[in-house]
């Protein structure tokens, strides 16, 4: 044949991701995800609060697991992660550049930086012990040690801006440290985080330890953040009255609570400790010393 | 009938004093003893070995409610020949069935010499009256069974009624007349390593002739350190009393690769003299046929696949 | 009997060159002098490769090539210097059988322990530090700790390759340059990561691999344009170097012998207390420094110990080192052998009683049986001197003061182990002892994240751990 007829693409599913498995929301609904510039890219699953319940039920699944397996594992596996990302660098630089209608150059960079970003936390799997852990010298015969330990399972609202760096920038300082979650992906964007939810699947990452819900971030982040299952709430990419009304809701039983920024985030910047030590608990032991 | 250290037994306070006297275990390094004795390489003609011992202290099981006449039938019949095509395969050490079944057990291995075991005393929780357990152990030996193996009262040993415990092995003993009597400690109820060693020594002090981890119903059924510090108990109280008491874990080992580790686990920890029928059994259903396929994968240097073997 | 069929690693896995020249500047090269040295496999004595001895000329040109790579590698983004470190290490990981194999034919350990211990560790070291690279800030000495420059840094044979990654990973996260100088009888793991650093594109002069003896390391350790110096070794060498940088600005960590004592109280987990003397003394051959070789046991439970503990090493089996079944291999060279055997007849002379399991030893090679001496006093040389071999002095005490007392009568200070399951016990005991690892109810262990070193003779500095950088910042 010398005339060629252009082949027609298979499309992918856009599902969620709850533990381990990608199940579409119970509730059979989905939404028109568009481009930044208004063309149909995918019909994502809109999840429920029954599927926001089952992710916080599959997290606490992970909990144990995931927080007893050795600071050395989660690195390795938070590097495992990069590595696939890395692996799969065109195909997320295309989903960020038709999310956020960035230039295919910058959308490359963003990329980069979201496996730079998971790089950097793997390393601090084994090393936050030691920069916030401490030899107390209590005044008496008492061996007194205080170590970091994580605290349960975390809601995310991710930011609605930077569909894959945003999401990687909370997840990984949720995670690193033994906290499992459970996030709602950007709204408007929520491709990357499906996909980047195949690249978790396939690196050594425990299922139910990060579970990604779709859909509308008001419908799901109160029924998370009222959830007394529910350990801490990140409410980054929650509006100002949706995260009013979460914090409220998750004062019920005082969940640890990161507020969105005041300001516009620059994900690119260092982005410091403190994701980390918002969800961490410090434990000390006291043991006399005698013979 | 006095076994020896049975006077340790005279009051619940010196038998607790003695329990609570035996050296702790370090659960971190026991673990880490298994672990290591579990990555010897046993390899051509230690395998061959290994596989034909491993058979041969098989105590084949089925302990379903399921059970029928006709399956325990099978299984006799898979006991005293595991390969139909394959003569050389020696007979596994015991058939292990419920009490109920034992009399089609011993008319179906009559002259094989593959002896048969019963479950007792209210097999797998042993929540029942004394009056009870001695008596399904009196029914079981009428029937037949050589040896029987029963449970311990978990819940008196958690709560410190460890004379109850003794009183129950010895009582089961006696019921028990010529027929071996194999305690099953049920291990992941136990719960720690200590526990586990006192009971241990509890049961071989009310005269158990072999220790067993598991009734295969509760899980973690049998596991390497586990075994290993019922080893070393064995190995201590011959020791200390001169007394040999036997080892059988069961539940949950499968494979050929498992059944290894622990006659390595066996050999390096009590020594070579446990590695016997008479000392070592492993409690198993599905292990029989991977030691078989493994056997004759070593035969004729193929892969084997289950399609070859029977299900019985 | 259950008799264990050999079971050997397959050699074939590595492919050693029939000779070696310098690593320096990315490249090989060869020395500019006509020496060589042969290595030798110590289980069998046979030949594996002929291998370069750097002179001063070839010590200088490594050190002008770490120097010249330091404004680069110094100047990187730490997240940059973190990639080269992850990728090295994940090329450990993917090489690990190959390099275990070399470590055991050019060592003489047995391959269980190179494969299950030196291997993962070694790899593990190279991914914790790689994590420090770009979190200096937070590690506790400025807000913009800086390099020091070029490491020169000088290792023994016991552990070739995870001494190696003690020395470069934390060294080169850091942002120093090194040239490092591998023992004479133990080369082979340090030029195979020659190679793995161009695997890993490594910039060239940021690692420099010279091989040679001790004329080597002493050109390394007093050039000019060395900036930190970091020596394992003996006690005797290490006094040299320090006297050899008085009033030079050289930063300086060693880490030296040791006589640790294993404390076993008699409320000890027994079972497990044997292991842990088995480990703490027959654990590579007792080539550690940190070798648990006095064993200070009480004496109500001293006659059953004793007892456990012979029994335990009737099982162990001494033998080919790639015998994935041995537990005791080769002795790494004749030297050594010498030593041990010197001392251990010294103990003999001297009144203590020696004992060794029943136990074939091979024809070729350098054998030494796991040996056990009780009726040691603390005035014997086998209770003083360190053996670095599989000899262990028996000791019995009665209190815990009394243990503290002779754990600590020694010029050394790297290590302890101390087994009770009393809790504040452990931690009084552990308080009072002078040695820089304190042990309890476990010995030998060894993690990424956990400083090691030594206090007293046994050296300075600290490896491992947050602790770690410091050797390698200007702090």
């Amino acid at each position: 044949m010398s005339e060629r007829t252009e082949r027609l693409s298979v499309r992918k599913t856009y599902k969620l991701f709850i533990g381990g498995a990608f199940p579409r929301s119970e509730s059979g609904r989905s939404y028109v995800v568009t481009s930044s510039k208004g063309d149909f890219l995918a019909n994502a699953a809109r999840a429920s609060r029954k599927d926001a319940r089952d992710a916080v039920s599959a997290a606490r699944k992970a909990f144990p697991g995931w927080s007893g397996a050795t600071a050395y594992n989660r690195g390795q596996i938070l590097y495992r992660i990069a590595e696939m990302l890395e692996g799969r660098r065109a195909q997320f630089a295309a989903e960020v550049a038709d999310a956020d209608g960035v230039s295919a150059k910058k959308a490359g960079e963003l990329v980069d930086a979201a496996v730079d970003r998971l790089v950097w936390y793997a390393g601090w799997s084994d090393k936050i012990g030691a920069v916030l852990g401490s030899a107390n010298p209590v005044a008496g015969p008492y061996f007194n040690l205080s170590s970091p330990e994580p605290t349960g399972v975390v809601a995310v609202v991710a930011p609605q801006a930077g569909p894959l760096l945003g999401l990687v920038s909370v997840i990984a300082p949720v995670i690193v440290t033994g906290n499992t979650c459970v996030v709602v992906a950007s709204e408007r964007a929520p491709l990357p985080a499906i996909t980047l939810a195949e690249v978790l699947a396939t690196s050594d990452l425990p299922g139910g330890v990060v579970n990604i819900l779709t859909g509308s971030a008001a419908e799901m982040a109160p029924w998370l953040a009222g959830h007394m299952d529910v350990n801490g709430v990140d409410l980054t990419g929650a509006g100002p009255e949706l995260a009013v009304t979460c914090e409220e809701l998750a004062a019920e039983n005082l969940k640890r609570v990161l507020r969105p920024p005041a300001d516009r985030v620059d994900w690119l910047a260092d982005p410091g400790i403190e994701r980390m030590t918002a969800f961490l608990e410090t434990k000390t032991v006291w043991h006399p010393i005698g013979i | 009938m006095t076994t020896p250290l049975a006077e340790v037994a005279s009051s619940p306070s010196t038998l607790r004093a003695f329990l609570h006297g035996l050296p702790g275990v370090d659960r971190v390094g026991a673990d880490a003893r298994a672990a290591m004795l579990g990555t010897r390489s046993i390899k051509t003609t230690a395998k061959k070995q290994a596989i034909d011992m491993a058979i041969g202290m098989v105590d084949l099981t089925t302990l379903e409610g399921a059970d029928t006449p006709g399956k325990v039938r099978a299984m006799c019949a898979k006991a005293v020949r595991p390969d139909p095509a394959d003569a050389s395969v020696p007979p596994v050490a015991a058939v292990c069935v419920y009490p109920d079944l034992v009399a089609t057990a011993v008319e179906a291995l009559a002259g094989s010499g593959v002896k048969v075991a019963s479950v007792a005393t209210s097999f797998p929780s042993g929540r029942s009256s004394l009056e009870v357990k001695v008596a399904e152990t009196s029914l079981a030996v009428a029937a037949g069974a050589a040896e029987i193996d029963m449970v311990i009262d978990r819940g008196a040993f958690l709560a410190g009624d460890y004379l109850k415990v003794y009183e129950e092995i010895v009582a089961t003993k006696e019921a028990c007349a010529d027929a071996h009597l194999k305690v099953i400690l049920e291990t992941g109820e136990l719960a720690t390593y200590d526990n586990v060693r006192r009971a241990s020594w509890l049961a071989m002090i009310a005269g158990a002739d072999f220790i067993k981890t598991s009734t295969g119903k509760v899980s973690p059924a049998a596991t390497l350190p586990v075994t290993l510090v019922m080893l070393e108990a064995v190995r201590d109280f011959l020791a200390a009393t001169g007394r040999k008491v036997g080892v059988k874990p069961a539940g949950g080992i499968r494979t050929t690769k498992d059944a290894i580790k622990y006659l390595v686990l066996v050999n390096e920890t009590a020594g070579p003299d446990w590695l016997h029928p008479d000392w070592f059994r492993l409690g198993a259903s599905s292990l029989l046929n991977d030691l078989l396929m493994q056997r004759q994968k070593m035969a004729t240097g193929r892969y084997a696949g289950p399609d070859y073997f029977t299900l019985d | 009997m259950f008799e264990y069929a050999p079971a050997p690693e397959s050699r074939d896995i590595v492919d050693i060159r029939p000779s070696y020249g310098l690593f320096i500047n990315g490249e090989w090269v060869e020395p500019q002098g006509e020496e060589r040295h042969k290595t030798v496999n110590p289980a069998t004595e046979e030949v594996l490769a002929e291998v370069a001895w750097a002179g001063e000329a070839d010590v200088d040109r490594a050190v002008q090539a770490a120097a010249k790579a330091f404004p680069v590698w110094s100047a990187m983004p730490g997240a940059e210097r973190a990639k080269y470190l992850f990728r090295i290490a994940r090329i450990i990981q993917e090489r690990a059988r190959e390099l275990a194999v070399l470590e055991t034919l050019d060592n003489g350990k047995p391959i269980r322990e190179s494969r299950d211990v030196d291997l993962p560790l070694v790899a593990a070291h190279f991914f914790y530090y790689a994590g420090w690279a770009d979190k200096l800030s937070y590690a506790g000495f400025g807000p913009d700790p800086r390099p020091l420059g070029v490491a020169g840094q000088v290792i023994p044979w016991n552990f070739p390759l995870l001494m190696l990654a003690w020395k470069i990973a934390p060294a080169l996260a850091c942002g120093n340059t090194v040239v490092l100088k591998p023992a004479e009888t133990t080369p082979l793991t340090a030029l195979a990561f020659a190679e793995i650093c161009r695997q890993a594109d490594l910039p060239p002069g940021v690692v420099n691999i010279v091989t040679g003896a001790g004329e080597t390391g002493a050109a390394l350790v007093n050039h000019p344009g060395v900036d930190k110096v970091a020596f394992t070794g003996s006690t005797e060498v290490g006094r040299l170097i320090a006297r050899s940088l008085a009033g030079i600005r050289k930063k300086l960590t060693l880490e030296l012998g040791g006589k640790a004592a294993n404390i076993v109280f008699e409320d000890a987990p027994l079972d497990q207390a044997v292991e842990g003397i088995v480990n703490g003394i027959f654990f590579n051959q007792g080539h550690v420094c940190c070798a648990g070789s006095r064993l200070l046991v009480q004496e109500s439970v001293a006659a059953d110990l004793l007892e456990a503990l012979k029994r335990r090493l009737g099982t162990l089996r001494l033998g080919d080192p790639l015998d994935k079944n041995t537990d005791i291999g080769a002795i790494n060279s004749a030297e050594q052998l010498a030593k041990i055997r010197e001392l251990s007849e010294a103990g003999e002379a001297e009144g203590a009683e020696r004992w060794s399991p029943a136990c074939p030893i091979p024809d070729r090679g350098y054998w030494f049986p796991p040996t056990v001496f009780t009726g040691v006093a603390q005035s014997h040389r086998i209770a003083r001197e360190e053996i670095f071999g599989p000899v262990l002095s028996v000791l019995t005490f009665r209190t815990p003061a009394e243990a503290v007392e002779k754990a600590n009568n020694t010029p050394y200070g790297l290590s302890a182990g101390v087994w009770t399951e009393k809790g504040s016990l452990m931690l009084w005991m552990a308080s009072r002892l002078r040695a820089g690892v304190v042990w309890s109810n476990t010995f030998n262990r060894f993690d990424p994240t956990s400083p090691f070193g030594g206090y007293k003779e046994s050296g300075y500095g600290r490896e491992g751990g947050r602790h770690g950088l410091e050797a390698y910042l200007a702090v």
